[in-house]
């Protein structure tokens, strides 16, 4: 069980939260204009990397609110979440 | 190799089996090969000995960074079905199913496959209806599928809680009476005999750390053992397909999450079929130990750590004490994670790469160990005649760009 520190109510345990998949994936500007690979760039592919992982999450039975969190997917120690707009922890990128 | 049969087996026992020959051998990686394997499971193991056998390709290599079958091959709950919704779906899962039902005596090892029936659960008035169109479709596609109320489902599986009072009541399941259980470890290990007796390199501890290219060819792989050229070049590493697709500039649409399993202290014979539910999110059935083997859903983040958080396994237990009130007192003996690797469509990726001479079967989410023959089968085409079998040639990585996708959520015990 992760023990997850949200940015606006501190530590609490993984069962409130909800799993947002990977942070900082930029809706497209135009969409109109995008071609069909970038679509699928944007929908499907992802970094899925074995290491630190930059992901979102939602406090669901908390504040209800959304952030972001730095975490080695291959230990799974948490380096620190941040708030949306913020930057990553040092050490996270 | 000798075969195995009641003659070996006698004259060794003569022995008291101090002379069985080795299954397979272990040689030291030769400097190229004209094809590679990457991951020694048992979907490689599987394209090896199908490579060999099928299209006379024999000069190849296995390489596995840890042992044979020690990654989901030796984690999954050894489940087999092939009653899935979508054409596609349904072509090769039947297809590795009907391989499984004479693999025994094709390999000459026995599977222990058991045809014991797989039962999926309704639980709610949509089950029911879903389940029910899936039992057509299925039986559209020429693959056994019936339907069963509650009072033919207490026939087959007498400790099943049927009371139309417990939170998630049992008003139906579709059965496939083919679908059943075969010992995991020993699908590698028949393949990896079968394989090496062909004259395919089984490189043990050999762990793959880049995938050499030449102007968008593959030319082999760098490996803790040094480097192996080949101009061919398989990538069959589940739990690690993006970090091993990553070496060779490719991305993919695949997140991996950790996927958990347990098995209980043995028991005398209890239940003598598979039961599958979707809506509680469990799968049980029986060892010839005697352990119940018992799966839960994935777990809600991605992580390569295999292990999970101990709330899914409580709420996992939580369904199975529901269906069967009779395990309650049970103990678990063991618990464990394997990394499943998942694609949004909920199928996999059996394909060729933007990278000549490289090729990639991954993404088989929970559900890769069914599929095993059937994807060795159809990777081992996709290899030696640089183009898609007909079963895999839905499986491109291009569905991706081109919307083509075959949405199986459905067809899984547990969610994605």
């Amino acid at each position: 069980m992760l023990l997850i520190p949200c940015p606006f109510c501190g530590k609490r345990e993984e069962t409130e939260f909800h799993h947002g998949g990977e942070a900082h994936i930029e809706r497209p500007k135009d969409p109109d204009a995008l071609s069909d690979e970038a679509w699928a760039e944007y929908l499907f592919m992802r970094t899925n990397p074995k290491g630190v992982f930059l992901e979102r999450w939602v406090h669901l039975a908390g504040c209800r609110r959304w952030f972001n969190m730095a975490r080695n997917t291959a230990t799974n120690e948490i380096l620190g979440s941040y708030k949306i707009g913020e930057k990553p922890p040092k050490g996270a990128r | 190799m000798s075969k195995y049969s009641i003659f070996s087996l006698a004259r060794n026992a003569l022995n008291f089996h101090k002379n069985w020959e080795q299954a397979w051998r272990s040689p030291d990686p030769k400097e190229s090969y004209d094809a590679i394997i990457v991951g020694g499971g048992g979907h490689g193991l599987a394209t090896a000995y199908y490579l060999a056998k099928e299209h006379g390709l024999s000069n190849i290599a296995v390489v596995e960074k840890g042992w044979l079958g020690g990654g989901n091959t030796g984690r999954n709950t050894t489940i087999i079905r092939s009653n899935y919704l979508w054409d596609e779906s349904a072509a090769i899962y039947e297809k590795a199913l009907q391989l499984y039902e004479g693999l025994s005596q094709d390999l000459n090892y026995n599977i222990m496959l058991s045809q014991r029936g797989v039962l999926n659960l309704a639980h709610n008035l949509h089950d029911v209806r879903e389940l029910k169109r899936r039992v057509n479709a299925i039986a559209l596609n020429g693959i056994d599928s019936e339907y069963l109320s509650p009072a033919q489902i207490k026939e087959i599986v007498p400790i099943i809680n049927i009371s139309p009072h417990i939170r998630y009541p049992v008003l139906g399941a579709s059965i496939q009476r083919r679908g059943g259980v075969a010992r995991h470890d020993a699908v590698a290990w028949g393949y990896a005999r079968a394989a090496d007796a062909l004259g395919v390199d089984i490189i043990q501890q050999c762990e793959v750390t880049g995938i050499l290219r030449d102007n968008g060819r593959v030319t082999g792989v760098e490996t803790t053992r040094g480097i192996i050229r080949a101009p061919k070049v398989g990538l069959v590493t589940a739990g690690h397909s993006s970090v091993l697709a990553n070496m060779a500039g490719i991305r993919l649409p695949i997140t991996s999450y950790p996927l958990q399993a347990m098995v209980t202290e043995p028991v005398k014979p209890i239940i003598n079929t598979v039961v599958m539910s979707n809506a509680v999110h469990c799968y049980v059935s029986q060892s010839d130990k005697g352990e119940l083997v018992l799966g839960a859903g994935i777990d809600g983040y991605n992580s390569y750590t295999q292990r999970g958080s101990l709330h899914v396994v409580e709420e996992q237990l939580a369904a199975v004490c529901l269906l069967f009130p009779i395990f309650s007192r049970l103990r678990i003996m063991r618990k464990w994670g394997g990394i499943v690797d998942t694609c949004p469509d909920a199928s996999p990726i059996i394909s060729k790469t933007p990278v000549d001479g490289l090729y990639i079967n991954g993404g088989w989410g929970t559900g890769g160990f069914k599929a095993t023959p059937g994807s060795g089968w159809t990777f081992a085409h996709t290899i030696a005649r640089d183009a898609p079998h007909r079963l895999n040639a839905p499986y491109n990585l291009d569905r991706f760009t081109s919307g083509a996708l075959i949405d199986e959520h459905g067809a899984a015990a547990v969610a994605h």
